[in-house]
């Protein structure tokens, strides 16, 4: 391989942990909000709303069965809005987020969901605010779960980012199919599989690591 | 709560009072419509430690849930300290939910906060500072015997430590009532003993009023001054622990008393009872003696009054609420004559006696 593939390579994993990195920020600050409004409007829970529950939870359902190639092409003007382009790095934040919300928020609702309805009666027995619930009780208990969570996140963020390089979203994945694929270069493909492996042995390694020092339940002392 | 404790005690000065209360739970998804409380009238004094014991679903978490507002009557009223929890909005329910302590079967303690921080946990709520918040916990650690256990996590702990972690955080806010939500019934008899040895001291030492509802008897027997027994909804019997369990009125109190050990009959002479004596038939009668009687050398007296052989079928020697109590259960000749004598025996020592049927 020449050095000027090396460093194409090397610069489209940045690109790829770059557009990660983002979208699953602004994707988990959005859905983290969603994921507990799901898990906590339903009847006679902290923030009662079933009617908008169900409503979220419709919307939810859509973005999430729609396969992420189509949600990417359907979306094009609303990027090209957002970024004044549709194509490259910038252009694929878009759609990566947009996806990331709703993954984000039902985990997150999941995540919630599993906690002991006997905390939460114990905290409004102590007179706590639905807040404090949420932020005192709700994430502090969920935190393993989340941060479980989140590394699923980030996982499937990186899977969904190689797709978008199909339509030219920049990163590992558009490198792998203009060079491996469309150039007869599998040398290249090879290499690019091998780091998106490795990214996502990272991530899950840090993120099952985190996981384990949060959580004061199941450890072994 | 007998009838003269009600008499006595003026509602404005009961710790809780039941007025009655009623509460329905409308029909969702598979079960159908439920009342779980039909008319309830109690009245729960300050300083004292009342049970409410009962069978599973008969009603009494719905009725310890509406002391601190978690449930809402469908009708009549609660009052805690003279204050009507129905009335109260949300933020006057919390801060009355700030004085109201309360501890749970499972706990309920944060997993991912220590001992110490679980404890502190209320007064966070409460918004006290961090340094008032140490000032409070610490005390409160060495009360439930944890001070060296106050950076462990309650998973670190035993069923029994946990129970004395979510006692301590009940205390927090230095209520004057707490709730007892079956809180030794996930514990073994020891740990149940140690832990209910602690609410009698903190009953005794901070004058606190505790209201528990439990469905044992053994609970009941060891820390309350006064019981309400309650079945399908309604309170069936009440009154001071030691006259309920001396002269239990209602089926459901025997029922539940029968659990007591020694005041189950062997098995053998369980079986052979009769309703009905047959002539040569023996008379199967529970004493039940308290107070001075207990002292006297009561068998040889009734021996030699009856004339006759008495066999001691079972029997128990223990104490209620710290008085003596004693039940015996007899067996002597069913004839006209001898239970005649017996019979006078025991009116003139004072004796509770209950036949209990007969056997060959």
């Amino acid at each position: 391989m020449s050095p000027d593939i090396l460093l194409r390579i090397g610069g489209a994993t940045v690109d790829t942990i770059y557009m990660v990195a983002v979208a699953g920020l602004i994707g988990s600050l959005i859905g983290l909000p969603i994921g507990i409004f799901l898990a906590t409007s339903g009847k006679g829970e902290l923030f009662p709303a079933p009617t908008l529950n169900r409503i979220v939870g419709l919307i939810v359902n859509a973005t999430r069965s729609t396969p992420f190639i189509i949600l990417v092409v359907a979306i094009i003007p609303f990027t090209r809005l957002l970024t004044g382009t549709s194509i490259g790095t910038k252009a694929a934040i878009v759609p990566l987020t947009i996806a990331t919300i709703p993954f984000v928020a039902r985990l997150v609702e999941a995540a919630i969901r599993e906690i002991d309805k006997g905390l939460i009666e114990a905290a409004r027995a102590m007179g706590a605010t639905p807040m404090q619930i949420v932020f005192k009780v709700l994430l502090a208990e969920a935190r393993p779960a989340l941060t479980l969570a989140l590394t699923m996140t980030a996982v499937s963020l990186i899977g969904y980012s190689a797709m978008v390089g199909a339509v030219g979203g920049g990163g590992l994945g558009d490198l792998g199919i203009r060079y491996g694929y469309q150039r007869f270069m599998p040398d290249v493909m090879l290499v690019v599989v091998i780091v998106l492996i490795v990214l996502v042995q990272l991530v899950q390694s840090a993120g099952d690591g985190l996981a384990r020092r949060f959580d004061k339940k199941n450890r072994k002392t | 709560m007998s009838v003269s404790a009600l008499k006595a005690t003026s509602p404005a000065d009961a710790a809780v009072v039941f007025d009655g209360v009623s509460k329905h739970f409308p029909a969702s998804g598979q079960s159908g419509a439920f009342t779980a409380l039909d008319n309830v009238s109690l009245t729960v004094d300050r300083g004292s430690i009342t049970g409410i014991i009962g069978r599973s679903g008969a009603g009494k978490s719905t009725l310890i849930r509406l002391v601190n507002g978690l449930e809402k009557p469908s009708s009549g009223k609660v009052l805690v300290d003279g204050v009507d929890v129905g009335g109260l909005d949300e933020a006057a329910l919390r801060t009355l939910r700030r004085n109201v302590g309360m501890i749970f079967q499972h706990f309920n303690l944060l997993s991912s906060r220590t001992v110490f921080g679980n404890i502190a946990l209320p007064l966070e709520i409460s918004g006290m500072d961090k340094r008032a918040i140490e000032q409070r916990v610490r005390p409160l650690l060495d009360l439930v015997g944890l001070a060296d256990k106050h950076g462990r996590y309650p998973a670190e702990l035993s069923g029994g430590q946990k129970q004395r972690i979510g006692i301590a955080r009940a205390l927090a806010t230095e209520p004057k009532l707490l709730l007892s939500d079956e809180a030794t019934s996930a514990l073994d008899p020891e740990t149940t003993q140690s832990i209910l040895d602690l609410l009698k001291r903190i009953n005794a030492e901070l004058g606190l009023t505790v209201l528990l509802i439990t469905h044992e008897m053994e609970v009941v027997k060891a820390v309350t001054s006064d019981v309400a027994v309650i079945d399908h909804g309604r309170i069936v019997e009440r009154g001071h622990t030691f006259d309920v369990f001396t002269h239990p009125k209602h089926e459901t109190t025997r029922a539940l008393l029968s659990g007591l050990p020694g005041s189950k009959l062997p098995d053998a002479v369980a079986r052979a009872l009769k309703a009905q004596p047959a002539p040569g038939d023996r008379a199967v009668v529970r004493l039940t003696f308290f107070g001075a009687a207990a002292e006297r050398p009561l068998i040889s007296q009734l021996i030699k009054s009856v004339g006759a052989e008495v066999n001691i079928i079972a029997g128990t020697i223990d104490e209620i609420g710290g008085a003596p109590y004693g039940s015996l259960v007899v067996a002597y000749g069913a004839d006209a004559e001898t239970s005649g004598r017996a019979e006078r025996f025991f009116a003139e020592n004072g004796l509770v006696t209950e036949v209990l049927g007969y056997v060959a």
